[in-house]
């Protein structure tokens, strides 16, 4: 076998280097049950990028209380609205977070709240429009003490 | 039991503003994951759903699973095209429903 200078070697081991970090690199695919609320909320369809601004902390002390807030781009229209918007947190026991129903009357699609997150994981927004539309945003939650009480 | 919920918004609002709405209401939010001291799961038992009607119409209202934190504060926005009265009810795995009224007038 062909002894590898110094520099191959160096090239080599880049290439090993992004092969370990490419599934971090994905990490828009979501984990454990989380997928099931996805597939019964959306029905199967594939959800656009885009249209939700999702604020949540990015390192949270307690994952007690970590504040969220949403806001969709919407007219808010008797004809085209946001609908339903559903809230995920991918590593918690129970996936589900909470599913907010706006209506015409809300002016504005726009809330915040306050959830528990058990530990680092990804927050992941769903929004149905009133046209049947799906839009989606995530966002990833360092989290330092875990808010599930286990 | 539960304290009376607390809600802010303003006392009057112009026709077509968009207001803004706070409310809190005390409660456990027990997530039914934790163990007490003898090792056993304490039961689950959360508001899961809390609504919004204004003047009998729905304006916002939302299902709510063990992940959101006690004491639970929700924040959203109403349009007011009509002077009215806002009903707020927060339903509890036991039936329990606490409710809540404010009125809002029409700027002159």
């Amino acid at each position: 076998m062909k002894a590898i200078n110094r520099r191959q070697a160096f090239a080599l081991g880049g290439g090993f280097v992004m092969l370990t970090l490419m599934p971090m690199a994905a990490d828009a695919e979501v984990t454990g049950d989380a997928a099931k609320w996805i597939e019964k909320f959306t029905g199967g369809k594939q959800p656009a990028k885009g249209r939700i601004s999702l604020d949540l902390p990015e390192i949270a002390e307690n994952g007690n209380t970590v504040p969220l807030s949403i806001n969709i781009e919407s007219p808010m229209t008797a004809d085209s609205h946001v609908k339903d918007v559903m809230i995920l947190a991918d590593g918690n026991p129970n996936a589900g977070v909470a599913t907010l129903s706006f209506t015409p009357l809300s002016g504005k699609a726009e809330a915040s709240i306050r959830i528990r997150l058990a530990a680092t994981q990804n927050v992941v927004a769903i929004a149905k429009m009133s046209d049947g539309s799906l839009f989606t945003e995530q966002k990833t939650v360092k989290v330092t003490i875990g808010g599930c009480g286990g | 039991m539960a304290d009376k919920p607390r809600i802010k918004l303003p006392k009057e609002a112009a026709k077509g503003e968009v207001i803004q709405i706070k409310t809190l209401v005390s409660h456990v939010m027990e997530s039914g994951q934790r163990k007490d001291a003898q090792g056993k799961a304490i039961p689950r038992k959360i508001i899961n759903k809390f609504a919004c009607e204004f003047n009998g119409k729905p304006v916002f209202s939302c299902a709510l699973e063990p992940a959101i934190s006690a004491n639970p504060y929700i924040q959203f926005d109403a349009r007011i095209d009509e002077a009215g009265t806002f009903k707020f009810s927060w339903t509890d795995d036991d039936g329990t429903v606490i409710t809540a009224e404010e009125k809002i007038a029409l700027k002159a």
